[in-house]
């Protein structure tokens, strides 16, 4: 691997570059599914490649190559280099990287239990344990339940001396059960939406998750969803589950913090933001109670790593203080243009893509309340749980988001079981509104597995810390 | 220089070979093997510059094994003799590995039909002829006092599937791909473009459009919400033809009681006809699918009625009946998909389409769409970059951006124009949607 990266730097220095970078990477992962009590599908996916990103002229130019061999390393720098020189022809302003970057080291996943050495028996038996207790429940119609094991090792390496190696693990897992009626799909699932939960870490983490004790839970859920009245529409109060305040972060938080995307560099894609820089340090973005970190090294969090892919070592920052907006999301690019050092948040998903800035683990950091205590104070409202749709617009203000299950709020009890219930908000205004934040003992990482971003298009693998939070005057239940 | 930029794809008959032999070493009863190999380039534009440029080779080699009534699936980016090994291995390791479970049939050898989807120059595209397009955009922006963002895309890529009942398909083709954003201070304008053949993508046609959206999208004001008239542009309609494909086009949907589909009832109104065809030439053709079975053409909505889904090899078992040809790689637990769509087009010549509207809205296209309730076809997002209200049959002025949550089959049921041009809109990832603009009697609009 270190022959390879340092003949790639070689061969770009002396095409041209002014500065460049080699990642090598390898990826093995496993995916399980059981469905409706059989083993559905198991897979074991490896890849393997390099990519080469070079500054030529103040342009970038990249090109990666699944061959990990000495002749097609130097072609593929050479590929990088035409295109470098192609982008200076037709590039706006040349790309400042600001002070140089020299980690140097070697980072792995904190892991008790590597995933890969765990029988698939035992992996399958679990899952079909899980399958078996939501398939207990009558009504129950669809059953699924997934498991997900990935082993990263990349090494970085750029002309300024950075050399770093990694090795990151992640394991997660998570069930599913679905009631169908003629009107109506009603589903369930745990802990999490999106197929599963998952962390950086072992299969502890999967252990942990106790995933066949849930199944008969979610899959009643499940079913009594068919027969629960319709959400219904008005300004309440909202409590929302930590899961899908999670995701409210993800969406209305992380996004619009990213710097790339408020300088425009996604602008025909993902869009842009509507946190400009003007607005830094002065848009009250929400309440006091609302801070929010971004924290690479942040345990069992997808976010966390050694280095990002600049070789910029993992660090903490805020983005919202006390409702206060503070900072961005920062590459190196772009960290400059602000007269500011990045704050380590480039990744790519792959050897084949350029880093992109990315969400570490952006958290909303613990308060001082309890889930039940915000239930007790609230006369007229609606507790939500589990997302079900999510959808913002792309400047990340107007958002609507819909969750699995709900219910009524009444005098400060839990009341009736509500079905597809939505709410709908303009981010300022409804980060401005929140009143309460959980506490540590109910705040978790989150991770989410499936954000989009770039052309071509790349999954980040991010987290979110939260605890169940409440908001008031939220508009909710759409759907009549 | 431009022979280092021919994308370098295997040649046909290496490929083969490689497959054949990975076939003949199997020690399973059943195998099949894919390969999909690919040469792609996107260079990228923010602010009326290039910001990203990047190019990629890669291949996949996905080699599933039925042994003993198991299935095992791997995978690897590496084509030589040692990958074959490891992947088969790996694959038989997990077919022995577990308990059984329901094994997808694999499909015996039937010819499909050959469709051509190659272009040379698309092909052997450089970075400097991408530079040139991008730079002519900017340039138009740039004399119009507004900024262009977009991304512009040249690929090859190859696909084969072979198994051991002796189905061995190979197909190549290539893809150009450009879209747009342009600003100015106070609003935005898109427009977008995709051919088999790079030469057929016209910059100037490109930038008119979306210079022209732009200049008339500034300084929108807001709209109250409600229920509108509205013509949507093609942009929109493809991008709702695709959440109809995923919530109600699959046979596994309809198996599992998901669909909105009611087979034989009329859901939508009559003048809508869609339908999926793997081999029409206007659209993005592949001739067969991951499985290995030939593409049908598929009605799915005639005359407004539910009439047909698409089948992959695991849901046509189940049904009794043939596969479709709309089968995803294995393991595939989200069933079949329909990834060639066309909506047949209508008589009203696109400019027309809002002549006969009161007070409507003009929507050029939707963003980030999801599905709110999929057995009511509900679905929620917003629109962008060119929302305009008609009043007395013209479009009047620019309105923010609104969303929108609305039921598709509703929507479709008040089909009142169709206009007599289509549009091919190529998905970011699998297949494309050929279709008309539309003029419907009501959309929601909550916000």
């Amino acid at each position: 691997m270190k022959d390879l990266a340092e003949a790639a730097l070689n061969a770009a220095q002396i095409k041209g570059a002014a500065y460049a970078d080699v990642r090598l990477d390898e990826r093995v992962q496993q995916d399980i599914t059981v469905k409706n009590g059989q083993l559905a599908a198991v897979s074991d996916d490896a890849s393997e490649g390099f990519g080469v990103r070079v500054l030529v002229d103040g342009a970038w130019g990249f090109a990666g190559s699944a061959r990990l061999k000495q002749d097609e390393v130097q072609e593929v720098v050479e590929r990088a280099i035409r295109i470098a020189r192609a982008s200076a022809r037709a590039r706006s302003v040349p790309v400042d990287l600001g002070p140089p970057v020299t980690s140097r080291g070697h980072y792995r996943t904190p892991v008790e239990h590597d995933p890969f050495t765990v029988p698939l028996t035992e992996k399958v038996e679990l899952l079909l344990r899980a399958d078996q207790a939501m398939g207990a429940v009558k009504g129950v119609t669809i059953r699924e339940g997934s498991m997900e094991f990935i082993k990263q090792t990349k090494v970085f390496a750029s002309t300024e001396g950075a050399y770093t190696e990694q090795e990151l693990y992640e394991s997660g897992a998570g069930i599913e059960a679905t009631a169908t009626s003629p009107d109506e799909v009603q589903n369930r699932s745990y802990p999490n939406s999106f197929g599963r939960h998952q962390g950086a870490g072992g299969y502890e983490y999967i252990t942990a998750l106790e995933l066949d004790r849930h199944g008969q839970r979610i899959g009643e859920e499940a079913v009594a969803l068919l027969l629960a009245p319709q959400c219904p529409s008005g300004v309440r109060t909202l409590i929302l589950d930590a899961s899908q305040v999670a995701l409210q972060v993800h969406e209305s938080c992380g996004h619009p913090t990213e710097l790339d995307r408020v300088f425009g560099m996604e602008a025909a894609y993902a869009g842009t933001s509507f946190m400009t820089p003007e607005k830094l340090k002065h848009l009250q973005y929400g309440s006091p109670k609302v801070s929010i970190t971004a924290d690479a090294l942040t345990p069992t969090g997808l976010g966390t790593f050694g280095w990002d892919d600049e070789g910029v070592p993992a660090q903490r920052s805020f983005l919202i203080q006390e409702g206060l907006f503070v900072g961005y999301l920062t590459s190196r690019e772009t960290a400059s243009v602000l007269g500011q050092q990045s704050n380590g948040t480039m990744r790519a998903d792959g050897w084949n893509r350029i880093p992109l800035i990315r969400m570490t683990n952006v958290s909303l950091q613990p308060g001082d309340s309890t889930l039940e205590q915000m239930i007790a104070e609230t006369k007229d409202g609606v507790y939500m749980e589990t997302n079900r749709s999510w959808s913002i617009d792309d400047k990340r203000l107007n958002f609507q988001f819909g969750t699995q299950l709900a219910y009524e709020i009444v005098n400060g009890k839990r009341g009736r079981m509500l079905k597809n219930a939505t709410y709908a908000g303009i981010t300022p205004e409804f980060w401005n509104s929140c009143d309460a934040v959980g506490g540590k003992s109910e705040w978790q990482v989150w991770g989410l597995a499936n954000c989009g971003k770039g052309q071509p298009p790349q999954v980040a693998h991010v987290a979110h810390g939260a605890a169940p939070t409440r908001f008031q005057n939220v508009k909710v239940g759409i759907l009549k | 220089m431009k022979s280092i930029e021919v994308a370098r794809l295997t040649e046909e008959g290496e490929l083969k070979r490689f497959m054949v032999e990975l076939l003949q070493r199997s020690p399973a009863q059943q195998t099949e093997v894919m390969v999909t190999e690919w040469d792609s380039a996107l260079t990228r534009f923010a602010n009326n510059g290039i910001h990203q440029n990047v190019a990629e080779r890669d291949v996949s080699v996905r080699v599933r094994v039925v042994k003993d009534g198991k299935t095992g699936v791997a995978s690897i980016n590496q084509m030589n003799e040692s990958a074959a090994s490891d992947v088969l291995n790996r694959a038989v390791a997990i077919a022995e590995l577990q308990p059984k479970g329901e094994v997808v049939p694999m499909p015996g050898p039937a010819k499909s039909q050959r469709v051509e989807t190659w272009s040379d120059a698309t092909a052997s595209a450089t970075p400097e002829e991408r530079a040139d397009f991008v730079e002519a955009i900017c340039a138009r922006a740039k004399r119009a006092g507004l900024k262009a963002f977009g991304a512009y895309s040249t690929g090859a890529e190859q696909l084969a599937i072979a198994n051991s009942l002796g189905v061995l398909h190979h197909h190549r083709s290539t893809k150009a791909t450009v879209n747009s954003v342009v600003m100015g201070e106070a609003g935005s304008g898109y427009a977008d473009r995709g051919a088999i053949d790079v030469r057929q993508l016209d910059k100037n046609d490109l930038a008119d459009e979306v210079i022209d959206k732009a200049q008339r999208n500034q300084n929108a004001q807001p709209i109250e919400p409600g229920v509108y008239e509205v013509v949507l542009e093609e942009y929109a309609v493809a991008e709702m033809l695709e959440f109809m494909s995923f919530t109600g086009f699959s046979a596994l949907a309809a198996q599992e009681d998901r669909s909105f589909m009611r087979p034989g009832e009329r859901i939508t109104g009559e003048s809508v006809n869609i339908w999926d065809d793997g081999v029409d030439p206007s659209g993005v053709p592949t001739p067969f699918d991951f499985e290995g079975v030939p593409k049908q053409r598929v009605n799915l909505i005639e005359g407004g009625v539910a009439s047909g889904l698409v089948y992959d090899m695991q849901t046509a078992q189940r049904a009794g009946r043939q596969s479709t040809g709309h089968g995803l790689p294995a393991p595939n637990t989200e069933g079949p998909f329909a990834v060639n769509l066309f909506m047949g087009p209508g008589t009203t010549p696109k400019a027309d389409l809002a002549s006969d509207i009161k007070r409507g809205i003009w929507v050029t296209r939707f963003w980030y769409v999801r599905v709110v309730h999929p057995k009511a076809s509900i679905i929620t997002g917003m629109t962008r970059e060119g929302t305009f209200l008609i009043e007395n049959g013209r479009i009047t002025r620019p309105v923010k951006d609104l969303r929108f949550t609305q039921s598709m089959l509703d929507a479709l049921n008040g089909t009142l124009a169709i206009s007599q041009s289509t549009k091919l809109e190529i998905s970011e990832y699998l297949g494309a949607a050929r279709v008309p603009a539309v003029r419907l009697k009501a959309f929601t609009f909550t916000s």
